[in-house]
């Protein structure tokens, strides 16, 4: 039991990291992505080729930069244009990536995949066993990212972010930068999903492209509807509640005998849609509401932020 | 260029403006398909006066307005910002040299509160930038609580302080009126532009808005001003333009223009 729960552990530090990522980028920024899983299987890929050679470290780092060079890139290409054509675009570049690793066999092995990926700290992990060094490692790459992020959305940043998507005209009108403000926003998230791709290449320790299908994107879009667009704490919720759902009826099947696995699967997913579904009838803002800063905080003495 | 454009006016309008122009428009020709929305159109803004731009609906003030302001551009002529040719310039570097307008049909930011419309306004904030953000707390925080300040005086005089926290999106039409000439101000311009700032205003809050845009002037910011409210131009404006049919018609003091024939002509063309 308690292998599968740190099982359940990684995989929603995983989504949660992905989620977050799209939680700048759509949540806050107004910019959709469709192409999500894209970039993680470019950090996922990119922490396997080269860890071997350059530390794991050095490898992750490069994975979030390798990632948030072609987000900042496709965002260059298409930010200027309307909502509707960045999202062909990111969907566009999410198959294109599906499609080289497939094919291009002598640099990610095909279908077939890569394996013996070494994790970090492995020495260690044989010491203590299990996974519960690489959990804590995991915890930590969130941590990390999640105040980094939640730092950015309560700057002046964040709210200028949360102006463009409001109205990008007016934005620009009172002297905001849309563009660039757009491309880093675009390129910061595309980074956190790098890093959610290294993390999962670690924690698999295998990677084929099998992995990286569309489902990855739906389940950050489920995550940030379910948490709240804009709101970080949300989000953390939101991806725990949704893979604890998709985890947790996976045990149906022994309580429930009149419907078979294959059937249990769709029906699983078929329950989220549905949750989600009533969710946004019943509480559209999401779990936890966009943060807001009140007046009395910035009026009251200077002080560090709170 | 500008000898051009006051020719240009004396031509056509008879009492041109001597004061040096602030902001200056030059043949500015402007067409949506078949409509020519702005007939090259030539007209200024003179510095540290408040000018009057008035005429019948589909004049083409807003067009010249958001031709000023980089928010349209134009087919063909040109727009001077003290002697510099800002035509082609990117729409967010027009705060950066000075300017700031509010907008006829108001588009409110409105996920964001009151307070945090105002607080999104001033230049120069260190903490947008991704680095500063992070690392740079303590000096953007100094920032924001200066800011603040401003903000909630602002607030408290266009009578919106009760409604700081609230989302910008549930105020009233002249609420958020009030509250974008608010934004606009913080943004501490040297010219403004104001589309119909009293449309939908009560008339305590146009008094206040009337003694605020003087207050503003005697501290030397120039204002130019679209309003079809007669009372408002004359109680404010020092020169004012009469535009009709994308051209300039008239221009001169408000006793001139609301004397001249063919400014009544155009209004009463319109209406028939
Ligand atoms: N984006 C646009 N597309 C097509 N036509 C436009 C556009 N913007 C303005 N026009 C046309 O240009 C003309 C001038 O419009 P404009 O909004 O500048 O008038 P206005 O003087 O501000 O009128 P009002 O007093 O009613 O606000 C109108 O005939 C309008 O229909
Ligand atoms: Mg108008």
């Amino acid at each position: 039991m308690i292998p599968y729960l740190i099982t359940i552990a990684i995989l929603v530090i995983i989504a949660a990291l992905i989620g977050l990522a799209l939680n700048l980028q759509w949540g806050l920024a107004g910019l959709v992505n469709f192409g999500v899983v894209g970039f993680v299987a470019i950090g996922a890929y990119t922490t396997a080729l080269t860890a071997p050679s350059i530390g794991w470290l050095p490898a992750m780092i490069l994975a979030a930069l390798i990632a948030a060079a072609l987000s900042a890139g496709l965002a260059l290409l298409s930010i200027r244009l309307e909502e509707n054509y960045l999202a062909i675009i990111t969907i566009g570049f999410g198959e294109a990536v599906r499609l080289v690793i497939l094919n291009e066999g002598w640099l990610t092995n095909g279908a077939l995949g890569i394996a013996n990926i070494q994790r970090p700290f492995a020495s260690l992990t044989e010491q203590f066993g299990g996974d519960i060094v690489f959990v804590i490692f995991a915890i930590g790459v969130l941590a990390v990212v999640f105040v980094a992020l939640e730092g950015w959305t309560r700057a002046p940043f964040g709210r200028a972010l949360r102006a463009i998507r409001d109205d990008a005209t007016i934005s620009a009108a009172l002297g905001k930068p849309v563009f660039a403000l757009r491309v880093r926003a675009f390129a910061i998230g595309g980074a956190v999903m790098g890093l959610a791709g290294a993390l999962q290449a670690f924690y698999l320790t295998y990677i084929d492209p099998s992995q990286f299908s569309a489902i990855v994107t739906s389940y950050a879009f489920m995550a940030v509807i379910a948490g709240g667009r804009g709101s970080n704490v949300g989000l953390l919720v939101g991806a725990g509640s949704i893979m604890a759902l998709l985890e947790g009826t996976r045990f149906l099947k022994d309580f429930i005998s009149v419907i078979d696995g294959v059937q249990l699967s769709a029906l699983r997913l078929g329950l989220i849609g549905v949750g989600i579904i009533l969710q946004l009838i019943l509480r559209p803002q999401g779990l936890v509401p966009e943060a807001r800063r009140k007046a009395a905080d910035v009026l009251a003495k200077p002080r560090e932020a709170a | 260029m500008r000898t051009v454009c006051a020719l240009d006016g004396l031509r056509r309008g008879g009492a041109v403006d001597k004061r040096p122009a602030f902001l200056e428009v030059c043949t500015v020709t402007k067409r949506y398909g078949g409509l020519v929305a702005l007939d090259a159109c030539t007209l200024s803004i003179a510095t540290g006066g408040i000018t009057g731009l008035i005429g019948p609906n589909g004049a083409g003030k807003t067009t010249l307005l958001n031709v000023m302001t980089g928010l349209v551009r134009p087919d063909s002529g040109t727009v001077h910002l003290s002697g510099a040719d800002i035509t082609s310039l990117p729409v967010h570097r027009f705060a950066e040299m000075g300017m700031a307008r509010t907008f006829q049909i108001v588009r409110e930011l409105g996920s964001l509160t009151v307070f945090e419309n105002l607080l999104l306004a001033p230049r120069h904030q260190s903490g947008e930038g991704v680095g500063a953000a992070l690392f740079g707390r303590r000096k953007w925080w100094a920032e924001e609580h200066a800011n603040a300040v401003r903000a909630r005086a602002l607030l408290e005089r266009i009578g919106l302080w009760h409604l700081a926290d609230q989302p910008s999106s549930g105020l009233s039409g002249g609420q958020k009126k009030l509250l974008d000439i608010a934004r606009a101000l913080l943004l501490e311009p040297q010219l403004i532009l104001l589309d119909e700032p009293g449309a939908g205003v009560s008339p305590p809050l146009k008094l206040e808005m009337i003694r605020l845009v003087r207050e503003l002037r005697a501290e030397g910011v120039t204002f130019g001003i679209v309003e079809h409210d007669m009372h408002l131009i004359g109680e404010l404006c020092d020169h004012v333009h009469v535009m009709a049919e994308g051209r300039l018609l008239v221009s001169g003091s408000f006793e001139q223009i609301s004397r001249d024939p063919r400014v009544v002509e155009a209004y009463l063309g319109a209406a028939a």
